[in-house]
């Protein structure tokens, strides 16, 4: 089944701007919804910015439908230039909400794609920690 | 949606556009002749006549007397009244039933059954082979002492796998078993010979082919004890009560006339699909048909397309103008993969990436090159966003 979804959806599933692996990641955040199946990868590379770590580079692998990709591509879009206490803090409503509106049926699509960048996110902070 | 192109409708196996016939013989019963069946003024005598005819274009396609089918609101509720309707009267003795189903049956059959399971109601759930197959030898074990009925689809709407309906009625005339098939995906291209096939249910549908929605209709061999879901006024021998719907029946009567009228159509179609699959397979890396490639129907394809997901290749073939359908229901009411591509042994990331393309009478040699032309190219696409190739 397929639902009816905004124009920003559909363009930002049609033309997503952030797909693909990203050369030498700092980390990757890899999650996978075991009841739809959808497999979304985050890849971030971490720069530094008067004494601030912030995403510099962030990019998405994802296998799945339409809200899946649409809203992997909208994390990308908001995390990209955020600092990282800034990027923690973004969550599956921003995400929607950028978006206009998600059907409430996708709403887990979203959901992943904070899954999977705060995955990034703590990969990266565990990695300093060593 | 592309703007001012035409849409390439490859989605027949959910609805199918109301031929045009069919729409002129329809038209009256919803505006002039308006009468309620049941009154006994011209008026009403007019519909009631109108009825009549359709009852026997019905009966004689399906090779069985007009008295022996019942018009129901859809396919669904027939295939509801066929299972509720055969075990409630059996339960009245006081014994309890055993049904036998397969794992692939449309939710319409599926739901009811697990309904009467959570009753008490035994069941058992007929796996199928890779090609969507049920064994008659495994339903001739499951066979118990109190199997009332068999309900095995004729074909599958999501693969289009036919049932060896005619081998399995042969068997259980011997147990005196009801056998009902759900024939919905099969009226446009298979025999519906009820007497050949040695079934005592048979439901089909009116918009399945080129008829209107909210029509279906039950064959219900003569002398099958059978209770009504529906109480009212008596409609339809009591079995169906509510006010017939005329221009629906009147519909499926002709719909069906004019399917009978295209049986040589059937062979063009199936070259066509059989131009789909192969373009598909050939142009396409990593691509597997879902099925079976001898006991399948006509107009279906389905496909697993390692790496590219099946909604998000609809919504790209929509923005192409290409009307298509995800082998797996990731439904509104569930994200499970289909249960149908689970059945044949497919993993969920297989049934996941899959994707149903069903052809019809309109469907041209044109259409399948559109097709075949842009769908390598959004697959590509959906392979690199999800860097599975």
């Amino acid at each position: 089944m397929t639902f009816k979804y905004s124009k920003k959806v559909i363009e930002h599933f049609l033309h997503p701007k952030h797909w693909g692996k990203i050369k030498n990641p700092d980390s990757i955040g890899d999650t996978l919804n075991l009841r739809c199946g959808d497999i979304m990868k985050i890849y971030i590379k971490v720069g530094k910015k008067k004494k601030k770590e912030y995403i510099e580079k962030i990019s998405f692998e994802t296998l799945g439908c339409g809200a899946a990709i649409a809203t992997s591509d909208m994390i990308c879009d908001l995390a990209k230039g955020k600092t990282i206490k800034e990027a923690k803090k973004i969550s599956f409503k921003d995400i929607a909400g950028e978006l206009g509106s998600l059907p409430v049926q996708k709403i887990h699509c979203a959901r992943l794609a904070e899954t999977a960048l705060k995955m990034a996110i703590k990969e990266y902070e565990r990695k300093k920690k060593k | 949606m592309a703007k001012n192109k035409k849409i390439i409708y490859l989605d027949y196996a959910a609805t199918t556009p109301i031929d045009s016939k069919v729409l002129k013989e329809i038209l009256p019963y919803l505006k002039q002749e308006y009468g309620n069946p049941s009154s006994i003024y011209n008026y009403g005598q007019k519909a009631q006549e109108a009825i009549d005819k359709a009852r026997g274009n019905v009966g004689d396609f399906l090779n069985c007397s007009p008295s022996e089918i019942i018009f129901t609101g859809s396919a669904t509720e027939a295939n509801n009244l066929a299972i509720f309707g055969t075990v409630r009267a059996w339960q009245k003795r006081g014994k309890k039933p055993h049904i036998i189903i397969s794992q692939i049956e449309h939710h319409a059959v599926l739901e009811p059954c697990k309904t009467l399971e959570k009753e008490g109601v035994e069941v058992s759930y007929l796996p199928v082979n890779k090609e969507g197959l049920i064994s008659v030898s495994d339903l001739k074990g499951a066979i118990k002492e109190n199997t009332v009925l068999v309900s095995i689809m004729y074909a599958n709407n999501e693969i289009g796998t036919i049932q060896p309906i005619a081998e399995i009625g042969k068997l259980l005339k011997k147990f005196k078993i009801l056998f009902h098939t759900d024939a919905v995906q099969a009226v446009n291209y298979l025999n519906c010979d009820v007497q050949k096939l040695g079934v005592d249910l048979f439901t089909i549908s009116g918009h399945k082919i080129y008829g209107p929605k909210g029509i279906g209709a039950l064959y219900v061999k003569k002398g099958t004890e059978i209770l009504p879901i529906i109480y009212g006024g008596g409609q339809e021998e009591g079995i169906r009560s509510g006010t017939e719907n005329v221009a629906g029946i009147v519909g499926l009567g002709a719909a069906l006339v004019e399917v009978k009228l295209r049986q040589a159509e059937v062979k063009d179609l199936e070259k066509l699909r059989n131009e789909l699959i192969d373009g598909i397979l050939k142009n396409i890396p990593d691509v597997k048909l879902n099925g079976s490639q001898e006991h399948r129907l006509p107009n279906n394809t389905n496909f697993t397309v390692r790496g590219a997901e099946g909604e998000s290749m609809v919504i790209a073939l929509d923005g192409e103008g290409i009307a298509a359908s995800t082998g797996s229901a990731c439904s509104s009411r569930s994200l499970e993969p289909s249960h149908v591509l689970l059945a044949l042994g497919l993993s969920k990331e297989e049934a996941h990436c899959s994707l149903r393309l069903t052809l019809g009478r309109y469907t041209t040699e044109d259409e399948i090159n559109q097709v075949l032309k842009v769908l390598p190219s959004i697959v590509n696409r959906l392979r690199q966003i999800s860097g599975i190739k």
